[in-house]
C-alpha cells in the first residue's frame, strides 16, 4: 500500500518539473521578448527565425531521427504557401478562390504533408548522398516548374497581395500577434517532435536509422515508418509555409529556389541535429547574419563574411552550435569551482 | 553564472539589440537598394556607382545636412527586394529609399510602398510598365522611364531602315523583358512587321541550345532582350551553333555590362541596333561631364551603363527634391513628395519631368553598336527620340486598350 503511494508521488511530478528549467527560462524569455524588441526585431528577426527554425526542425526530424537528409523541405513549405495563395485571395488576377483561412490552411498543410510523403516515398529506397541528390532534384524541378508554369504558379512573378487573416478581432499580420502566432506554432512543433522522439514510433525510427536490416528482420515495415516520418515532417514544413506566405505577403519561385533550400540545410547543420532546439538556434544565427552582415563589411563582401562565419562554426564544432555548447559546458562547470579573483 | 560568460552575453545582446534609429539632426539617411547578389550583381554594382556619382556631385550634403547612404542588397527576386526594403525602412529608419534594380522587384517594392505611406520611394532602374501605369502607389516615383519607353524608335528603325520584316524574339521570362518586347513590337507590328516566335527563358539559364533550335528558319533578325550573364551566354552559344541572323538588342543586352565582357562577342554584336535611355557616343557636354564624374567611382566601366545612369538620375532627383525642402522629412515626407511631383530638371541625357502617375517623360536614344578607337565596344548614337511618355505618344485610353503587358501581349505572328 505504502509502496504504491510512494511510486505514484514519484511519477506525479508537477508539469513545471517535467518541463525542465531550461525550457521554462527559454519559454519565458521568448514570451516576454516583445516587451524589449522593436517591430523589426519582432517580425524580421523573431518571426522569420521561428519560421525558418520550423523548416530546419522538419529537416532535423528526418535527418536526426531518420537519417534522411532532405533538401526539399522548402519545396514542401512552398506547396503550402502556393496553396494559400491559390485557395485564398491574392491580387495577381490569377486563380484565387477566396476560401476563408480556416478552410484554406488545413487544406494547404494537408497538401504539403501529402507532397512530403510522396517525396519520401520516392526517396526512401536511397541512402545518404543519394537521398540528398534526389531531394535536390525534386526541389530544383519544382522551382523550374513554378517558374515556367503560368496557369497555376504565375511564373517568375508569383502571387502578391496575400494577407494574413483577421479573426477574433486580431490582425495577425501586425508584428506582435504575428510573432506570437509564429512562437505558438513553433513551440507546438518543437514539443511534438520532442514528444514524438520518445514515443514508440520515434524509438523505432531511430532504430531504423541505426540498423535498418535488423529492424526489417525483426518484422518492422521500414519503408512505412520512414514515409510516415516524411508525412510528419511535411506537416511542420507546411505550417511554416503558411506562416512564410503570410509573412512575405507574397510567394514566387524565388521563395522556393535552391538558395532557400540550401539555407534550410545550413540552418540545421549550423544549429546541430542532435536535439530539436538546434535548428532554432541555427535559424537565429543565420537570419541575424544575413540581415546585418551588409552593415558590418559593406555591400561587396558581405556574403564572404557570412560564409566564413559558417565555416568557423562548422570547423570549431562539427555538430553545430549544440555541440559547441556541449563543449563549453564542462569548462564553465570547472571554472565555477575555482576561487574568484 | 560566471563573469566572463555574462560579459560575452552582454556583448552579444548589445550587438543584436535593436539599434536605435536616432539619426542626428544634421544628417539625412537615404536607403540604397540594389542587387549585390545573384545574376545581376554586376548591374547592381554599376547602379551603386551611378547613385554615388550623384551624391559626390552634391559634395555629400543636401539642404545643409550630411547625406548618409545605407545599402540594402537583393538577388533580383521580389521576395529578397521586399525583405531588404523592410530592413532599410523598419530597422535602419530611412525615410527616403532609392531602388530597386529589376522589374519584378519594382512591382513588389511598389506594393510594399503602399504599406509605408510616410516613406518616399524613388525607383532605381526597375522598368516594368505596371510599376507606375496600373494601380500605382502614391509614394513611388520613377525618374528613369520604363522598358517600353526605352524601345522608342527601334521598331520603326528595324522595319524601315534595316528592312527586317520577320523577327523572332528571345527574352528573359519576367516583367521587364515583357515590357521591352511590348515596346519593340508596338512599333514594329504597327509598321507592318511580323513576329513568328517568342522565346521566354528563365533568368540564369545556362544552356540555350533548345532556344536556339526553336528559332524559326528564315527570320530576318533576332530581337534579344537578355541581361548580364544571360546575354553573354546566349550570344556565345548562338555564334558557336553557327547562327548568322543579325541581332536587334534590348536596352540591357547591348549595355556596357555586356559589351565589356571578354570573348568573341565583338563580331556578333557589331552593328546591332538598339535603343535605351543612354548612348555612349552622345557628345552633349552634359553627358561628357557625367561620364567624367562617373569614371571617378572605383571599378567604373569605360562608359556608364544604363544602370549607372538610371540610379544617377533617380538619386539626383531625390537630392534635388530634398534640397528644395531643406532636407526636412519630419512631416512624413509630404513636402518632399510634393516637390518631387513638380520636379523637372536637366539630366546628362536631357530634360526629365513626371506625368500624373509619377513616371518620367524623357529623351530616348536610338543606337548602334560600334568599335571605339581603343577597341572597346560602344553604343553609337543614331537618333534622339525627344520626350517619350509612358504611353509612347498614344492617347492614354487607347494605350490602355492594348492591355497589360504579358508574355502573349502583343502578338503579330
Amino acid at each position: 500500500m505504502s509502496l504504491a503511494v510512494a511510486s505514484t508521488s514519484a511519477t506525479q511530478q508537477t508539469w513545471l518539473e517535467k518541463l525542465g528549467a531550461g525550457h521554462t527560462i527559454l519559454g519565458t524569455a521568448l514570451v516576454l521578448y516583445p516587451l524589449v524588441a522593436s517591430d523589426f526585431f519582432l517580425t524580421q528577426i523573431g518571426g522569420y527565425s521561428l519560421i525558418f527554425g520550423m523548416l530546419g526542425l522538419s529537416l532535423m526530424l528526418l535527418a536526426g531521427y531518420g537519417g534522411m537528409v532532405s533538401l526539399a523541405q522548402i519545396t514542401v513549405a512552398g506547396i503550402a504557401a502556393y496553396a494559400i495563395a491559390i485557395l485564398g485571395n491574392n491580387n495577381s488576377n490569377i486563380l484565387g478562390f477566396g476560401w476563408p483561412w480556416w478552410l484554406a490552411v488545413p487544406f494547404a498543410v494537408a497538401a504539403a504533408a501529402l507532397a512530403s510523403a510522396l517525396i519520401g516515398w520516392i526517396s526512401v529506397r536511397t541512402e545518404g548522398i543519394y537521398t540528398i541528390m534526389i531531394t535536390l532534384a525534386i526541389a530544383t524541378a519544382t522551382y523550374y516548374f513554378a517558374q515556367q508554369n503560368y496557369a497555376i504558379f504565375n511564373g517568375h512573378s508569383g502571387y502578391a497581395g496575400i494577407r494574413a487573416p483577421v479573426f477574433w478581432g486580431v490582425n495577425w499580420r501586425d508584428p506582435r500577434p504575428f510573432y506570437y502566432l509564429c512562437l505558438g506554432l513553433a513551440a507546438l512543433s518543437y514539443a511534438a517532435v520532442l514528444y514524438g522522439s520518445r514515443s514508440t514510433f520515434g524509438m523505432t525510427l531511430q532504430a531504423i536509422r541505426d540498423n535498418p536490416r535488423r529492424m526489417r528482420a525483426l518484422g518492422y515495415h521500414v519503408t512505412a515508418h520512414k514515409v510516415f516520418a516524411w508525412l510528419l515532417a511535411g506537416v511542420i514544413a507546411g505550417l511554416a509555409g503558411v506562416l512564410l506566405v503570410w509573412f512575405n505577403g507574397r510567394v514566387s519561385p524565388g521563395t522556393i529556389g535552391v538558395d532557400a533550400a540550401i539555407d534550410v540545410l545550413i540552418i540545421a547543420v549550423i544549429g546541430g541535429l542532435r536535439h530539436p532546439i538546434g535548428p532554432f538556434l541555427g535559424a537565429v544565427v543565420v537570419i541575424l547574419m544575413q540581415t546585418f552582415a551588409i552593415d558590418i563589411v559593406g555591400a561587396e563582401r558581405f556574403n564572404t563574411l557570412i560564409g566564413m562565419v559558417f565555416l568557423v562554426i562548422v570547423f570549431v564544432s562539427p555538430d553545430g552550435i549544440l555541440g559547441l555548447w556541449g563543449r563549453i559546458k564542462p569548462h564553465l562547470a570547472q571554472e565555477s569551482l575555482r576561487p574568484g579573483p | 553564472m560566471h563573469r566572463r560568460t555574462v560579459l560575452a552575453l552582454a556583448m552579444f545582446t548589445g550587438l543584436t539589440a535593436p539599434s536605435m534609429a536616432l539619426a542626428a539632426d544634421d544628417t539625412i539617411k537615404i536607403g540604397l537598394l540594389a542587387t549585390f547578389e545573384g545574376p545581376f550583381t554586376v548591374l547592381g554594382e554599376d547602379g551603386e556607382r551611378g547613385a554615388m556619382t550623384a551624391v559626390a556631385e552634391m559634395n555629400g550634403t543636401v539642404g545643409g545636412k550630411k547625406i548618409e547612404i545605407v545599402k540594402g542588397s537583393s538577388d533580383a527576386s521580389p521576395d529578397s527586394a521586399v525583405r531588404a526594403a523592410r530592413k532599410l525602412v523598419e530597422q535602419d529608419g530611412v525615410k527616403v529609399l532609392v531602388g530597386p534594380l529589376s522589374g519584378d522587384e519594382g512591382l513588389a517594392v511598389k506594393d510594399y510602398a503602399k504599406t509605408q505611406p510616410n516613406v518616399t520611394f524613388i525607383n532605381g532602374t526597375s522598368a516594368a510598365q505596371d510599376t507606375t501605369l496600373r494601380n500605382p502607389a502614391e509614394n513611388f516615383f520613377r525618374f528613369s522611364t520604363d522598358g517600353a519607353q526605352w524601345m522608342a524608335g527601334l521598331g520603326t528603325y528595324a522595319f524601315k531602315d534595316k528592312g527586317y520584316k520577320k523577327v523572332a524574339t528571345v527574352a528573359e521570362d519576367y516583367s521587364f523583358p515583357y515590357t521591352q518586347v511590348f515596346g519593340f513590337m508596338a512599333e514594329f507590328c504597327k509598321a507592318g512587321g511580323h513576329v513568328p516566335s517568342k522565346s521566354w527563358v528563365p533568368i540564369g539559364n545556362k544552356d540555350f541550345s533548345s532556344v536556339i533550335a526553336a528559332i524559326p528558319e528564315g527570320v530576318d533578325a533576332i530581337y534579344v532582350a537578355l541581361g548580364g550573364a544571360d546575354a553573354v551566354n546566349f550570344l556565345t552559344q548562338y555564334q558557336q551553333s553557327g547562327g548568322t541572323a543579325p541581332l536587334i538588342g534590348g536596352s540591357i543586352t547591348v549595355d556596357q555590362t555586356v559589351l565589356t565582357s571578354k570573348g568573341k562577342l565583338k563580331d556578333v554584336l557589331k552593328g546591332t541596333p538598339s535603343a535605351g535611355p543612354t548612348a555612349d557616343t552622345n557628345d552633349a557636354p552634359a553627358w561628357k561631364a557625367f561620364v567624367e564624374a562617373y569614371k571617378k567611382q572605383p571599378g567604373a566601366f569605360p562608359s556608364p551603363s544604363l544602370f549607372a545612369h538610371g540610379y544617377y538620375v533617380d538619386m539626383k532627383a531625390t537630392l534635388l527634391g530634398l534640397d528644395q525642402v531643406g532636407g526636412d522629412v519630419s512631416d512624413g515626407g509630404k513636402k518632399l513628395r510634393e516637390a518631387l511631383s513638380k520636379l523637372s530638371f536637366d539630366t546628362p541625357t536631357g530634360k526629365v519631368s513626371l506625368d500624373k502617375n509619377r513616371n518620367a517623360i524623357a529623351d530616348i536614344f536610338l543606337t548602334e553598336v560600334t568599335e571605339g578607337a581603343d577597341g572597346n565596344l560602344l553604343n553609337k548614337l543614331v537618333k534622339v527620340v525627344p520626350q517619350v511618355n509612358q504611353t509612347l505618344g498614344i492617347p492614354e485610353d487607347e494605350f490602355m486598350k492594348l492591355g497589360a503587358v504579358n508574355r502573349d501581349n502583343p502578338s503579330c505572328p
